[in-house]
Parts: C-alpha cells; sequence; structure tokens
C-alpha cells in the first residue's frame, strides 16, 4: 500500500464537479506535482488532502488512517501557500516555533528546532525579525521550515513560488527540492508552471477539467503524451494537420510532403485528416545528418531569446516553432526568406483526444 | 490655485473656530468661580464632591467590562463573518448599525418591559440584574463603533490563509482566535475600547432609567443644581476623551508588527 492514498476522490460545488474521480498513490519520500491550468481542480485535491475542503466521495489515506474526515489540525500535514501567511504579530522564531507551541512541546525542544530549521534554510540569524522585514523569497523559505518544524507527514506546496521573481523562483525550487530530499519527506506540490513541475518532481500528475490527464515521471510526460491536451500543456508544441495515405505504413502527408511515420495508424481512414505533433528542439533549420524529413517553409518570426533563438517557419499555412542556439558567427537567416527544416520521422507525435 | 489655497485655509479656520470656540468659552466659563479672578473652584468643588468619584469610579468599572464583553461578542463575530459567512456581512453590518438608528429611550423601555420584575428574567429586580442590563445596553450602544473598528482591523489581514496555516500546525479555534486573530486586530480592538470609553462615560439616557449611579446622570444633576460645576465636568468629559483619542494614536504608533505591509 502507498504511503499516500487518495481513491475515487470527487467534489462538486452545487452542480459543478471540480474533482472527478481523482486517484493517486505516492510513496513516501516522493514529490508530485499536480500540474495544470487554472480551474483544473488542481488545488482543490490539494485543500482536501489538507483537510480545508471536504470531499463529495472519495477516500484519502496517510500511512495507512483514513483521515478523509479528520479536521486539518488532526492531520499532522504541513502547508506552504503562495501568499506565505506567515504570522504578522510573530517573529521568526515564533513562527517557525508556532506548531510546536500548540503541541505544548518542552521550550528547550523547540528552540533547538527552531535553530535547527532556520539553519536549513539558510536563515540563521533573522529569529528575531518580523515578517515585514523579510523579502519575499525570506519569507518563503520561513513558510517551509515553519511548515516542516512539526515534522509532518505530508508537505503540501500551493503555487509557493507564483509570488516570486524569476530568478528567486529559480533558486528556491532548488532549494525547496534539496531540502525535501534530505529531509525524505513525501511531498505534494501544486503550479501551473511546467518548468517547475518538471524539474523538480518524481513525479507529474497532468490534470485538465477536474481528471488527472496523465501521470508519469516528467521525462515521460514530456515525451510521450497521451492526450492533445497534455501534448500541448506541458512544454511548447507544433502541430500539423497531415492527409493519411497509406494508414497500414504510416503514410501522411505535410503540404506538398510526403512522410513516412514507420507505424500504424489505428482507425485512421486513407485521406482523412490526422494531427501531428513535435517539439521546437527535435526541428532544426537546414539539412542534418539522422533528420531525413525535410519540411520547406518561410521564416515568419524571430525572438532573439538570448542564449537560444526562437524561430517560427511558415510551412503550408502551419507555423512550426524551432529553437537554435545562438551562435555569435552565425546569424539567423532575415524574416521571409525560404528555409528548410530537417527532423526526423520518430520525432513526430501523433495526437489523439 | 492660489485662490483656492486662501479658501481652504478660511474653511478650515471656520472649522477650528466651529469646534474650539464653545470649548473655550466653557472653559472660561468653568474659571470664573470666584468673582473677577479666574480660579479652579469650580474643579475643587467636583473633585472634592464624594457623589463624583462614586459615579466617576462606577462609569469606569462598567466601562471595562462594557469593552470586555464588546471585545468578547465583536472579535469572534466579525473574524466568523469575514471567515464563514463573506455573504452575510451587509447583514451583519446593518445590525450593527441599528443602535444608531434605535434611540437609547427605546432601548431601555424595551429592557424595562422585558425584564421587569414580574417578567420570565427579573433582572431589575436586583442590583447586579440592573448592573447586567446596563452592561448589556452599554455594548449594544457600543456596538456600531466596535465592529467597525474590528472589521476594519481584520481586513488588513488574510483572514482565510492564515487561519489554514494555524491549522495546518495543529491549532484549534480557541488558540488561533486569541493567538493570531486577536493580536493582529487588538490596535482596532483598542482604537474601539477607547470610543468605547468615552460612550460609556458620557452616557445618561440608560443609566438614568435604570437608576444607576452613573458618570453621566451625576452630571445632568450637577447641571441642574449648580452654576460653574456643569461646566468644569464637561470640561473633564472632553479631556477624558481626547486622552481616549491620544491613546488610540499612542498604541498605534508603537506597535511594531503593524508596520508590517500585510
Amino acid at each position: 500500500m502507498a504511503f499516500l492514498d487518495i481513491e475515487h476522490l470527487e467534489k462538486s460545488f452545487g452542480t459543478n464537479r471540480v474533482v472527478k474521480d481523482f486517484n493517486l498513490e505516492i510513496e513516501q519520500g516522493e514529490f508530485i506535482s499536480l500540474l495544470g491550468p487554472s480551474g483544473c481542480g488542481k488545488t482543490t485535491v490539494l485543500r482536501m488532502v489538507a483537510g480545508f475542503e471536504s470531499t463529495s466521495s472519495g477516500a484519502i489515506r496517510i500511512d495507512g488512517q483514513d483521515v478523509t474526515n479528520l479536521r486539518p489540525n488532526q492531520r499532522n500535514i504541513g502547508m506552504v501557500f503562495q501568499a506565505y501567511a506567515l504570522f504578522p504579530n510573530l517573529t521568526v522564531a515564533e513562527n517557525v516555533g508556532f506548531g510546536m507551541r500548540v503541541g505544548k512541546k518542552p521550550k528547550a525542544q523547540i528552540k533547538s528546532r527552531v535553530e535547527e530549521m532556520l539553519q536549513l534554510i539558510g536563515l540563521p540569524g533573522l529569529g528575531g525579525r518580523y515578517p515585514f522585514q523579510l523579502s519575499g523569497g525570506q519569507q518563503q523559505r520561513v513558510a517551509l521550515a515553519r511548515a516542516l518544524a512539526v515534522q509532518p507527514r505530508v508537505l503540501l506546496l500551493d503555487e509557493p513560488l507564483s509570488a516570486l521573481d524569476a530568478k528567486i523562483r529559480v533558486s528556491l525550487r532548488e532549494e525547496i527540492r534539496e531540502i525535501q530530499r534530505e529531509l525524505g519527506i513525501t511531498t505534494i506540490f501544486v503550479t501551473h508552471d511546467q518548468e517547475e513541475a518538471l524539474s523538480m518532481s518524481d513525479r507529474v500528475v497532468v490534470m485538465n477539467g477536474g481528471v488527472a490527464e496523465q501521470t508519469g515521471e516528467p521525462f515521460e510526460i514530456y515525451n510521450h503524451p497521451k492526450s492533445r491536451f497534455v501534448a500541448q500543456f506541458v512544454g511548447t508544441l507544433n502541430t500539423l494537420d497531415a492527409t493519411v495515405i497509406d494508414a497500414k505504413t504510416g503514410q501522411v502527408r505535410v503540404g506538398e510532403t510526403q512522410i513516412g511515420l514507420n507505424r500504424e495508424l489505428p482507425g485512421a481512414l486513407a485521406g482523412s485528416t490526422i494531427n501531428l505533433a513535435l517539439r521546437p528542439e527535435v526541428v532544426s533549420l537546414g539539412r542534418k545528418p539522422g533528420r531525413d524529413t525535410i519540411l520547406k517553409g518561410r521564416l515568419a518570426e524571430v525572438h532573439f531569446l538570448g542564449s537560444t533563438i526562437r524561430m517560427r517557419v511558415d510551412v503550408d499555412g502551419a507555423l512550426i516553432s524551432l529553437d537554435t542556439f545562438n551562435t555569435p558567427d552565425t546569424p539567423p537567416p532575415r524574416i521571409g526568406d525560404a528555409v528548410e527544416l530537417s527532423l526526423a520521422e520518430r520525432d513526430l507525435l501523433v495526437l489523439t483526444d | 490655485m492660489r485662490t483656492q489655497r486662501i479658501w481652504s485655509i478660511i474653511a478650515l479656520l471656520f472649522g477650528l473656530l466651529y469646534f474650539a470656540l464653545p470649548l473655550i468659552g466653557t472653559l472660561e466659563f468653568s474659571l470664573r468661580a470666584r468673582r473677577g479672578v479666574y480660579s479652579l473652584d469650580a474643579y475643587r468643588s467636583v473633585l472634592s464632591d464624594p457623589q463624583f468619584r462614586e459615579t466617576f469610579g462606577y462609569s469606569i468599572v462598567m466601562a471595562i467590562f462594557t469593552i470586555l464583553v464588546g471585545a468578547l461578542i465583536v472579535v469572534p463575530t466579525a473574524y466568523w463573518v469575514r471567515l464563514k459567512l463573506p455573504r452575510l456581512r451587509p447583514v451583519v453590518e446593518f445590525v450593527t448599525l441599528l443602535p444608531l438608528v434605535i434611540p437609547p429611550i427605546v432601548i431601555v423601555f424595551g429592557y424595562i418591559r422585558l425584564y421587569n420584575t414580574s417578567s420570565f428574567l427579573p433582572l431589575t429586580g436586583s442590583i447586579m440584574g440592573t448592573n447586567v442590563l446596563l452592561l448589556l445596553g452599554y455594548t449594544t450602544l457600543a456596538l456600531p463603533y466596535m465592529y467597525r473598528a474590528v472589521d476594519t482591523g481584520l481586513r488588513t489581514l488574510d483572514v482565510a490563509t492564515l487561519t489554514e496555516a494555524a491549522q495546518s500546525l495543529g491549532a484549534g479555534w480557541t488558540t488561533i482566535l486569541a493567538r493570531l486573530i486577536l493580536p493582529n486586530v487588538l490596535i482596532a480592538v483598542l482604537s474601539g475600547a477607547f470610543i468605547t470609553f468615552a460612550i460609556v462615560i458620557g452616557e445618561f439616557v440608560l443609566a438614568s432609567l435604570l437608576n444607576r449611579p452613573a458618570f453621566g446622570p451625576y452630571m445632568q444633576l450637577v447641571g441642574a443644581n449648580k452654576a460653574y460645576e456643569p461646566a468644569a465636568l464637561a470640561v473633564i468629559a472632553f479631556s477624558i476623551t481626547w486622552i481616549c483619542m491620544g491613546l488610540i494614536q499612542l498604541v498605534t504608533r508603537f506597535s511594531k508588527h503593524t508596520k508590517a505591509k500585510r
């Protein structure tokens, strides 16, 4: 049995079903991300695990104990909020020690635990400060220390990085992951940022419309999306309409180019249209060895992003994005230039609904 | 621009005179008890009156209890309305405003009719019972001010998230209210408390009709029988109000964590 077991979880607000038959098994020490757009139900799932929302049906079990109907203060779950939620009338040390004081732990134990936690988050000298005297990143670190101080069974992170600026977001996500690994604490992380989810998690649950569309390791989610939604939501995706020539051998036509997918297209009829998808990084500008499929088009857009350059090429009306590294000796072609794109057939994904 | 400025100054001066002249007149009159010279005779007479000390002391004790009862009712109510019943806020606000539209005389006659010696709860039959009745009456009168002050204080907090954060750390409702919500709205509670104090010290109708020895009826009694002492009492009453206002300012300034941007 998994350490945290979520079974057939449902949540409705009136007639609106926001979470539909959600199932998830999380092993001890695992870092799971719930990824999805606003309103997909990811925060509602997290809040049901925390006990802030009641469940319409289903069960939540932690370490074998059914916590579905327990109050939030009886679950021993640590939570970090997007808005930090530090208690403004308490100092940093008092904030971190709050849970232990509520739990009536001895003063000496609280003091040493607070020091240990402040050391862990890299703010050892700031115990006497008030939250308003800290930066956003520091406040979120304190919120993390406060959640961890009570040694919770599960740590819940509700978009904890969303309110921070880009640079701090990247450094803090690395810190959070490091601390999580060090403590081996089972963690659920809610985010709408796919980069955060992919870079931090052991497994990612992609949610859409209250349903878990796909659960898997970041590599699997990114490279083998099981649905059109997952493919489009996780990472940038180029989609192409292709006309089926032979479904058995996987022969299709994109514009004037015939492509052999070398796989069967079950259910597709000759002459019907299917959707193909490919990631920007699998497309090369110009001909490249090992990338035998050539698409011809005109350069429509060039976006200089520093270390990389993103280009959009118009191929028979479909805009295909591709990324190239910025090499100072080779400037990108001009907008309107005729260009060739090369790709490998195996990198073309056939999208299903 | 220049003309606008002149008009602003004229309006300000007019306002100051409107408020200050009656006060200066009252103060000046209170100092004229002795013929031909200014003296503090009226104040001396008032302060040495045992009835002054008795009524003033009574009103102070009543004010303290009113503040405590008011805070105990208002803080949890305002918190709960913000947290769980935000849709009911307009209704609760309306209810708390009722004491401003219903005259105290109506309230006190209602009390006397409901709680007289032949009623199911004969509170007016004993001194303690009448004191309790007066206390509840004062709490009602102070409700609009106390509720507004506390509600404004709560508005500066993300009540829902702080509550959830505390709950996730194992805190129950009492802990959340006592250790988090109350300390964070303490300034607001104190603001409401000082206004409550000023209201209770000067209140006449409830205390008079319930026949309790409060400061308001004493001021009326002195006013009906003496010349200079009522003016001295008015100055004392005003001073108490101003001290209360000053204390609100002081408490706000010296509160460390309220400087926080929440």
